[in-house]
């Protein structure tokens, strides 16, 4: 799987208030939540950000609470994958199984501006800055965790895989 | 080799001799928590594995406890969802209305989490029940409804550091002061995918709640965990309430530690956490002329009984400053008629304070206290995100009990000291 994209550039330690709000998780239709996605920390995301523009952040992103919100609105705002120096633990989890990729690279984040195109490749972990031509490596994205994502996360995974059964 | 509390209770619930650091496991589970945000999500993810019961009606625990009780209409649907099939599933352990409290406060009190346990909590702060010496984690919806079809869940082994503390607590010092001065000294990604274990011979002095405060906070260290090795005082604490078997595990004297981190906390003086992450720690002394708009005294990590005698001690005969708005949160039905009985009313509402019911409440800007743009709160709470309790151009200060009542008297960030209270 390969997305490309322009790059939405955040600080370290975006935690899950400053994805999605708690006011707003009285519901948890994803359109919804998409509408309020990284409100707090950017608020020109909510306008401005397009399909399949790519999130690129600093350590710890996703720190905070356990809410799968957070990786939900990402998804359902459109951005098809984050890239960021490190995650925070209950995120990964909940992005993978949401079915949203994401990478691990610091080399990535450093070398990557705002508004730069950005490639990224899940089987490889290839990260590559097409506005520099900047290459970067991360751990690539095992086959079974890239089907979790085609299937649209974990449940859908499961689901597919009772139909087989 | 020897393992750590957290590898023996990870072994033992998958079957296994022994694991290490890194170990991708597949283990039982003896408790999974739901609250009114994340239950419903997973309710909708188990509905889809096409399983029509939970694997164990006596282990999943729902509580509505965040925008309960119904804080809007949306909320009510959300409490209105989970409450239909907690009845469906007829499940042992539900909560809501009179009975429900914040669930980490709740869960133990009520004797679901025992020592020895693996827990899973779709909750953050579900890493509260290593007080007691459980392995207890927070994980997604999705998790959650994992296991409420199987009863299992994979695990990476987390490796574990070790804190050790020593030496003698100031007056007004307690289990929030270590943990903020540990996230201090550590990062907010200090302790990321590892367990924390609290030891030392001042932990041997610290109460069952501050225990539990400790513990609650390892998530704010980016940890997996945090844990205890259960003592005469969780003993004391879960032979009257545990109503099945449990154990106390504890680390082998030669297992291995990713690292060891020595404290001495006579130092240390009470804590408070300024805006916008609970590492940007300062000892009393150090944080200068603050006013405060609201104080808020409650929450998961300080929202138990001896928080509540901790404040009513220092609130004794005052008020709180003109303007400050003084909020108390008892955790639990049970912490909440403890406090009516034993006279903390009658100390709270002469102060001038606004004792809620049991509920998450502004903790997470939830309501019962949300800020406007530009004010500032001191609170008990566990975090102090950007917007995390109301306006996202508002703050929260993060401290002990004693610095939020002391600060609600002054109108400012200020310590019992500043009032000339006795320890
Ligand atoms: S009191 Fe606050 S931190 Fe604790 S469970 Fe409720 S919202 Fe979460």
């Amino acid at each position: 799987m390969r997305f490309e994209g322009r790059a939405w550039k955040f600080g370290a330690n975006v935690d899950t208030d400053a994805i999605i709000p708690a006011r707003y998780l009285n519901e948890s239709d994803p359109e919804a939540l998409a509408a309020h996605c990284m409100e707090d920390e950017d608020s020109r995301f909510v306008f401005d950000a397009r399909p399949g523009d790519i999130i690129v952040a600093g350590t710890n992103f996703g720190c905070g609470s356990s809410r799968e919100h957070a990786p939900i609105a990402i998804k359902a705002r459109g951005i098809p994958c984050v890239i960021a120096s490190s995650f925070a633990r209950i995120f990964y989890r909940n992005a993978f199984n949401m079915g949203l990729p994401i990478l691990e690279s610091s080399d990535a984040v450093a070398g990557v501006s705002e508004g730069d195109t950005v490639e990224a490749d899940l089987s490889s972990g290839r990260i590559t800055n097409l506005t520099t031509g900047a290459v970067f490596s991360s751990k690539p994205i095992p086959p079974f965790m890239q089907r979790i994502i085609q299937d649209g996360g974990l449940m859908g995974h499961i689901a597919k895989a009772k139909e087989k059964e | 080799m020897g393992m750590t509390i957290t590898e023996k209770i990870l072994a033992a619930h998958a079957g296994k001799e022994a694991v290490r650091p890194g170990d991708l496991i597949d283990a039982r589970v003896d408790v999974a928590l739901g609250n009114d945000i994340t239950a419903p999500i997973a309710i909708e993810q188990f509905r889809k594995t096409g399983r029509k019961t939970v694997f164990d009606k006596n282990k999943v625990v729902l509580v509505a406890d965040h925008f309960a009780p119904n804080k809007d209409i949306k909320s009510a649907q959300q409490c209105a969802f989970m409450r239909r099939f907690a009845r469906e599933q007829d499940l042992t352990h539900y909560f809501e209305g009179g009975n429900a409290g914040i669930e980490h406060v709740l869960l133990p009190e009520q004797g679901i989490v025992l020592p020895g346990d693996l827990v899973i909590g779709a909750d953050s702060h579900t890493c509260t029940y290593g007080g007691l010496g459980a392995f207890a984690t927070g994980v997604g919806s999705t998790d959650l409804a994992a296991v409420m079809a199987t009863g299992r869940l994979w695990f990476k082994v987390p490796e574990t550091v070790k804190f050790v503390y020593s030496g003698t607590r100031r007056p007004w010092v307690d289990g929030k002061d270590l943990i903020l001065y540990t996230i201090g000294r550590i990062g907010v990604d200090g302790a990321l995918y590892q367990a924390m274990e609290f030891t030392g011979e001042t932990v041997d002095t610290l109460s069952m709640d501050e225990r539990f405060t400790m513990a609650n906070m390892a998530i704010e260290a980016g940890a997996k965990n945090g844990i205890f090795i259960p003592d005469g005082v969780v003993e004391t604490y879960v032979h009257q309430r545990a109503e099945r078997p449990y154990r106390f595990y504890e680390s082998d004297p030669d297992a291995s530690y990713k690292d060891i981190v020595e404290i001495d906390v006579s130092g240390i003086e009470p804590q408070v956490a300024f805006p916008h992450l609970p590492e940007n720690v300062r000892g009393i002394r150090d944080v200068g002329k603050i006013p405060i708009d609201q104080a808020v005294i409650g929450s998961c990590t300080n929202g138990r009984f001896s928080d509540l005698a901790t404040a009513a001690k220092v609130l004794k005969g005052k008020k709180a400053a003109p303007g400050v708005r003084l909020i108390i949160i008892p955790a639990t039905p049970a912490v909440y008629k403890q406090a009516l009985t034993e006279g903390l009313f009658d100390v709270f509402l002469d102060a001038g304070a606004v004792i809620s019911p049991p509920t998450c409440g502004p903790c997470l800007g939830g309501y019962m206290g949300i800020l406007a743009e530009g004010e500032r709160a001191v609170a008990t709470t566990n975090r102090n995100f950007v917007g995390r309790m109301g306006h996202r151009k508002s703050e929260v200060y993060l401290s002990n009990p004693a610095v939020a009542a002391a600060s609600a008297v002054l109108g400012r960030l200020a310590g019992p000291d500043d009032l000339g209270v006795l320890y």
